[in-house]
């Protein structure tokens, strides 16, 4: 976003009779792009304007005009309602948990890849960690509930033959394990991917520091302390801004997909709220409020993540 | 003394060795075997499946998984439109990605600012799912192959990464090719797309795996359309139904779950058969993604 606004320039003020012999030169290239700005402009923007519905007795087939405007009910109804603020819960709740998880976990995977000596190694390892990414959520969650059910399941029967536990756990059963499933899911399919752009990071940093540190003799640790984890610590910090940008906006796909009736309470985020409660029960008036709470909600957080993002990157130019 | 430090140093060194190969061999393990032990259960014989203790190789080798989930015709239907959307998808992505991009990258352009403001504000603005669901109706959309493919037509994303991509490439080229008479088209055409082939190809594989990856859509819009639904919604309902019902199946209904073959081979079968079409265009993924990757970040 930076870069972009920073890139153009203002144009300077032209006297109009200019500006049609251009527009008619550069023909070709309206032709080329305002076709896709109209669109954008009904897939991307028009929606925004169904936030009308919110405040409306929203009634499908009737036109703009003939509905019954409603103010803030529905607003009001979404405060009252107990499954709103389970949602709402939930959703801080697992966004929180993967927001620590997937932040902490790569910088630690990109650090031990960093310190395999074998080439070859290192690029399989790399191969491998990747290829969760890549499949869908559908496909994840099917290889995940497998591995975690009481029939044959994987993770029990390590469990079991390491005498952890006497009989298999029902993972998915479980109301209270949902936020920790749904979190290790997530760091097992984002892991590897994540790691790329402070495996880059740390690539950046000089060979000569790791060299005057061995002829110091630091230890390998030692290294990590204070050559790889400093080298990098400006990725991590605008990692992190950045995911705290995102922070609500974790969607529903893990959790409608992993989810079920048994742990309804701990997987209902606001975005399967809204597909329940709104859609699935045709309240569309009522699940646009929800909508609109979410949205909200996340550009706001995006702001003050990008406020944040600028006073620090402006602190480190100086 | 300084003996005494390096042979400490290195006895250190070896045990940070030791764990990191543990770590290391651990997180590689925890992430290829959940593929390996799915792939082994597809080939495995369905009855003997449910005895359990199946790992990596398959114990009763059989094809009759496969057999039975392609006699199925709902799933020859998903094939066939997962291949048509993702093809179809990927063909209009590139070029709406490409054009706005060409567009923008030209600085004479008038309405450059102006499209580059509108396209940016599109990755921050969402009206949410149920004011798009709306839409889509009141368009006439639902039940159609097209809300597979047009509503995520232009992506400013994919327009930015081919834009600083076309930037890094020299201006006179298109300054010459306007000198011999060439108009915007045949620029964008003949001159910048040949050039821009790496950042395409990148862009195409990021529109292929989604559109191959995606179901919500088929789920929200399609679902009660037998001829329109795709792979990953064939498999979602498989996993769905087993999920919630898998407890059930042990003890009540067990002759009668193992008289056919099991929902569990089928989920594995399936399964395998979603996520082959990935892993034979893995090696260009790894190429290509790695370096959009590492693009997209150093320009954001």
């Amino acid at each position: 976003m930076k870069a972009i606004t920073a890139k153009v320039e203002p144009v300077p003020k032209k006297p109009a009779s200019r500006f049609w012999p251009k527009f008619l030169e550069q023909k070709y290239l309206y032709m080329m792009s305002v076709p896709f700005v109209l669109w954008a402009f009904v897939f991307n923007y028009l929606p925004l304007w169904g936030w009308t519905m919110a405040f409306q007795k929203y009634k499908p087939g009737k036109s703009f005009f003939e509905q019954k405007w409603v103010g803030l009910k529905y607003f009001k109804e979404l405060f009252q309602d107990e499954q709103f603020f389970n949602a709402l819960r939930n959703t801080l709740a697992m966004s929180i948990m993967g927001l620590l998880a997937g932040f902490i976990i790569p910088i630690i995977f990109a650090v031990l890849l960093n310190e395999l000596r074998l080439m070859f190694l290192k690029r399989f390892v790399q191969t491998v960690s990747y290829l969760p990414h890549f499949v869908s959520w559908v496909v994840a969650a099917g290889i995940i509930t497998k591995m975690l059910s009481t029939d044959n399941g994987a993770v029990n029967d390590l469990l079991m033959s390491l005498h952890l536990i006497s009989e298999p756990i029902q993972f998915m059963a479980k109301g209270n394990m949902f936020w920790g499933i749904v979190t290790a899911s997530d760091v097992w399919k984002e892991t590897g991917w994540n790691t790329i752009i402070y495996l880059a990071a740390i690539s950046g940093i000089g060979p000569e520091l790791y060299e005057a540190a061995r002829v110091d003799g630091a230890s390998r640790l030692q290294q990590v302390r204070n050559i790889t984890l400093p080298g990098i610590r400006t990725t991590i910090v605008i990692l992190l801004i950045i995911s705290i940008g995102h922070l609500i906006s974790i969607g529903f796909e893990k959790q409608f997909l992993l989810g079920n009736n048994l742990v309804r309470d701990y997987s209902q985020t606001l975005d399967l709220y809204a597909l329940n409660y709104g859609l699935g029960m045709g309240r569309f008036s009522f699940g646009t409020a929800i909508n609109i709470f979410n949205s909200v909600v996340s550009v706001i957080l995006l702001f003050v993540a990008n406020g944040i993002f600028k006073k620090i990157t402006k602190e480190s130019i100086i | 003394m300084l003996n005494n430090k390096l042979a400490t140093a290195s006895w250190s060194d070896r045990i940070f060795d030791l764990v990191v190969y543990v770590a290391i061999t651990v997180v590689t393990i925890a992430t290829l075997y959940p593929f390996l032990n799915v792939l082994a259960i597809s080939f495995n014989d369905s009855t003997d499946s449910i005895k359990g203790g199946i790992t990596v190789f398959p114990r009763v080798f059989t094809f009759k998984n496969y057999e039975t989930i392609f006699a199925y015709s709902g799933l020859m239907t998903g094939l066939k439109i997962s291949v048509l959307r993702t093809v179809i998808g990927t063909i209009l992505g590139l070029v709406s990605a490409s054009m706005l991009a060409f567009t923008l990258s030209r600085v004479d352009f008038q309405a450059r600012k102006l499209v580059s403001t509108f396209l940016a504000l599109t990755m921050y603005v969402s009206g949410g799912l149920i004011p798009f669901y709306i839409l889509i109706k009141n368009l006439h959309m639902m039940g159609t192959f097209g809300v597979y493919v047009l509503p995520g037509l232009v992506s400013a994303f994919n327009v930015f990464v081919i834009r600083s991509f076309i930037d890094g490439l020299p201006y006179a080229l298109q300054e010459s090719a306007k000198l011999d008479g060439a108009n915007d088209f045949t620029i964008y055409w003949r001159v910048i797309l040949p050039l821009t082939k790496p950042a395409l190809a990148t862009i195409a594989l990021f529109l292929a795996v989604g559109q191959w990856n995606a179901w919500f859509d088929t789920y929200l819009y399609n679902g009660s359309k037998d001829g329109l639904t795709t792979l990953q919604f064939e498999l979602m309902k498989v996993i769905q139904s087993t999920t919630t019902n898998a407890d059930n199946f042990r003890g009540r209904n067990m002759t009668e779950v193992m008289a056919q073959i099991s929902p569990e081979s089928v989920k594995m079968a399936i399964t395998i058969v979603v996520t082959v079409p990935i892993l034979v265009i893995y090696p260009f993924l790894q190429r290509y993604f790695v370096k959009g990757m590492t693009l997209g970040s150093v320009k954001s």
